[in-house]
């Protein structure tokens, strides 16, 4: 067979995940797909459409909701939930912090990422998720690098590098115990690059704050910071409208933003083509250390 | 642009990882606070260069350890094709790692140490290779540099691995590439250290390589996985039996057969998200309309109906056990093979092989890592083709009802009566 014969890549990592989907609906009885406004999610919630519409999808959008969201972020959230018209569950962390299940930070770097792990945990096990779909790649860094596409956590919502099912084939073993539920990693092949030119080609709508747009700005840490009332902001720190955007779409305390020019999608992706920071370096609680995402992995994180 | 999947397969210290790291690295795949990381590690080479090798360490005990022992992925792409590779370990304990990495590539690297040659453990990987059936080897002579690039090293190891190859009966393509992984010799760019080598470089051979398909009939199967079935007012009727094309192709009036049903129908339709195909090429991943109602479930398999695979309950398999707890002849497993779970039991071993010499030896006990071949008893019928035929329809995994666990991998050879 000659080689024209076989799928263009994008094609063959969309029916990948297509299929990975398709094996979550087939598998699970409580699946549910993490939505965190972001390109990934937002590329999930494609493909998601293109597995089982003119159907339902079998598995309704959890959003784990820091309470120091991007306006943007939100708004295109329910935007898209009113076109879609799939089913949205909202975790709060402001819910953990008022049941006292974590306590906020404090100081000035104070950030609710680390929280929303507790409120993820404590939303899978109210709704007894078996199965929560997430936008997570193995380029992104290296522990994920051997992450299997189901990934079983325990109780604890954990991850044990060490116990990993071997993952064969196109075959994945979604069988658990009670109490266990399962990660599930459709574009685990994909990367950054890959998501952009698939955004492209399906013309897929993005909140703005991924394209260049006029913003005050800090810098801390070395990094861009949108200002917002949800940094503890001093004398110190100097606001500066720049031009800039944003690499990913997290909790604003964390998101970090780039000058940029790129108002467009073509502009971004050349911009990424020759990109000078990958990704996570844009996010500020990656830095901590080396192996910060593995630890944070072990304890339940997305 | 297509997509190329490769495992990298040596020895402790052949020089996978620092292979690895320079394909990433000389391809331009490392972003720029990656480097800063790699430079300003403790980790550096004799010679005071950066260690490429970090770049594809994973986790942390393993880093302690200071050894890879799992499977880990890795991206890179260039104008003509995006690559993943899988990079398993070599060793012995780690043969179900490598197993696992097979099973995803249509090539596989093979490294040898200049110095040592053709060793135990390349006998081992090849065999692996062969067992998993991946079409393409690439057997990479790595440094060159320590054995004063000499010609006639290299000639001898080339001459010593097909030796391998005859004894092994290899059906899989070869190729030969001296290297030196450190250096970059041959890697990414041509080496004048090398003058005497008329080929390409790995990097070249990897991007301009026909691909071939796993499948090496053309026979048309799609696994059922869901059924979608909208069963609102408008869609009233609609039924859509969604699954990913294995092998072949499907068209629209095709007929097909429901297995194990056996239920005849015509496709009436093909589907994609809001385009309606004529044909589901292989690798598609699409929902299929039939003309008649008939009863189908997730586990049925669509099949060409000119093109029958084997339908059977007692199957001759080749085996790789994976975990530490060893195959318990009493216990009923459970058997996944694509959309299909249903129980099974190892009904008897036939043989098991020692993949350092390979000869075969009967021994009941199946451990960790061995490999043999056996036959399985299963619950429900399972529609298959031989692995050796059609990787995709082929392959099968066997589950611990107990634990869960993935615990072996199966090649489906043939039906036993
Ligand atoms: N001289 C030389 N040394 C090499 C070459 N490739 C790897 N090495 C060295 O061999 C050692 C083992 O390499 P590494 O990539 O960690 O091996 P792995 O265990 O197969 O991943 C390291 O010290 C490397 O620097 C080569 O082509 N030439």
């Amino acid at each position: 067979m000659s080689s024209n014969n076989h799928l263009d890549y994008l094609d063959e990592l969309e029916a990948e995940a297509i299929h990975i989907l398709r094996e979550v609906a087939g598998q699970f009885e409580k699946p549910a797909l993490l939505f965190s406004g972001g390109k990934d999610s937002i590329t999930l919630v494609r493909l998601a459409e293109k597995a089982f519409r003119p159907g339902k999808f079998p598995f309704p959008l959890v959003h784990i909701d820091t309470g120091h969201n991007f306006v943007e972020t939100i708004e295109y959230r329910d935007k898209m939930i009113d076109r879609i018209g799939e089913k949205l569950i909202v975790g709060h962390v402001q819910d953990s912090i008022d049941e006292g299940k974590v306590v906020e930070q404090t100081g000035k770097n104070a950030s609710r990422n680390a929280l929303q792990t507790v409120t993820l945990l404590d939303t899978i096990a109210k709704h007894k998720f078996d199965a929560c779909i997430g936008g997570a790649r193995r380029d992104e860094e290296k522990a994920r690098a051997k992450e299997r596409i189901f990934s079983v956590r325990d109780e604890f919502g954990q991850w044990d590098p060490k116990r990993q099912r071997p993952e064969l084939w196109n075959l994945y073993n979604g069988k658990i115990h009670k109490g266990e539920n399962v990660r599930v990693f459709p574009i685990s092949n994909w990367t950054e690059l890959d998501v952009w030119n698939y955004i492209r080609r399906e013309n897929i709508e993005l909140p703005t704050i991924y394209f260049a747009h006029k913003r005050d700005t800090i810098v801390r840490n070395g990094q861009l910071m949108a200002a917002s009332p949800f940094l503890n902001m001093d004398d110190e720190d100097v606001i500066t409208n720049r031009t800039v955007r944003f690499r990913t779409v997290g909790d604003m305390t964390c998101t970090a933003a780039v000058q940029s020019e790129a108002f467009e999608i073509d502009d971004i992706i050349n911009e990424i083509s020759e990109s000078k920071i990958s990704e996570r370096g844009a996010r500020m609680d990656d830095k901590v250390s080396e192996a910060a995402m593995e630890d944070r992995k072990k304890g339940g994180y997305f | 642009m297509d997509i190329l999947k490769f495992i990298t397969a040596g020895s402790v210290d052949d020089g996978k990882s620092t292979l690895i790291g320079r394909l990433l690295y000389d391809s331009g795949a490392i972003l720029a606070d990656q480097l800063e990381a790699l430079h300003s590690s403790n980790r550096k080479n004799d010679d005071g260069s950066i260690d490429l090798a970090i770049l594809t360490d994973g986790l942390k005990a393993e880093r302690e350890q200071g050894i890879t022992i799992d499977v880990a992925y890795k991206y890179f792409n260039t104008d003509k094709r995006k690559f993943i590779i899988a990079d398993a370990p070599g060793h012995i304990q780690y043969t179900r790692n490598m197993v696992t990495g097979a099973s995803n590539s249509n090539l596989a690297i093979i490294l040898i140490d200049a110095r040592k040659g053709v060793i135990e453990q390349t006998v081992r990987h090849t065999f692996l290779v062969s067992l998993l059936g991946l079409p393409q080897i690439v057997v990479a002579i790595n440094k060159m540099d320590m054995v004063g690039y000499s010609e006639e090293i290299y000639n001898n190891i080339v001459a010593d691995y097909q030796a391998l190859a005859q004894k092994l009966d290899l059906k899989n393509a070869v190729k030969f590439i001296p290297i030196s992984a450190l250096k970059g010799d041959n890697i990414v760019h041509e080496s004048t250290n090398l003058p005497w080598y008329k080929g390409e470089s790995l990097l070249h051979f990897l991007e301009n390589v026909e691909i071939a398909v796993d499948n090496k009939t053309e026979h048309a199967r799609l696994p059922v996985q869901w059924v979608i079935r909208p069963q609102t007012d408008e869609l009233h009727d609609y039924r859509g039996y969604a699954g990913r094309v294995l092998s072949g192709s499907f068209h629209v009036n095709d007929k097909v057969t429901v297995l194990p049903s056996g239920f005849t129908s015509t496709i009436s339709k093909i589907e994609q998200l809001g385009v309606e195909p004529t044909e589901a090429k292989t690798g598609m991943s699409v929902t299929i309309h039939l003309e008649d109602e008939i009863d189908i479930s997730r586990g049925d398999i669509l099949v060409n109906s000119r093109q029958q695979p084997q339908v059977a309950k007692m199957i001759e398999a080749d085996l790789c056990w994976m975990d530490t707890r060893a195959l318990d002849a009493d216990h009923t497993y459970f058997i996944q093979h694509n959309s299909k779970l249903t129980r099974c039991k190892i009904s008897e071993v036939l043989y098991k092989i020692n993949i350092n010499n390979l000869e075969k030896v009967y021994d009941e006990e199946f451990k960790l890592n061995d490999i043999g071949r056996i036959v399985i008893k299963t619950a429900d019928e399972l529609a298959f083709d031989p692995y050796h035929e059609n990787k995709a329809n082929g392959g099968a995994i066997i589950i611990d009802s107990r634990t869960n666990v993935t615990v072996g991998a199966l090649m489906l050879r043939s039906a036993v009566d």
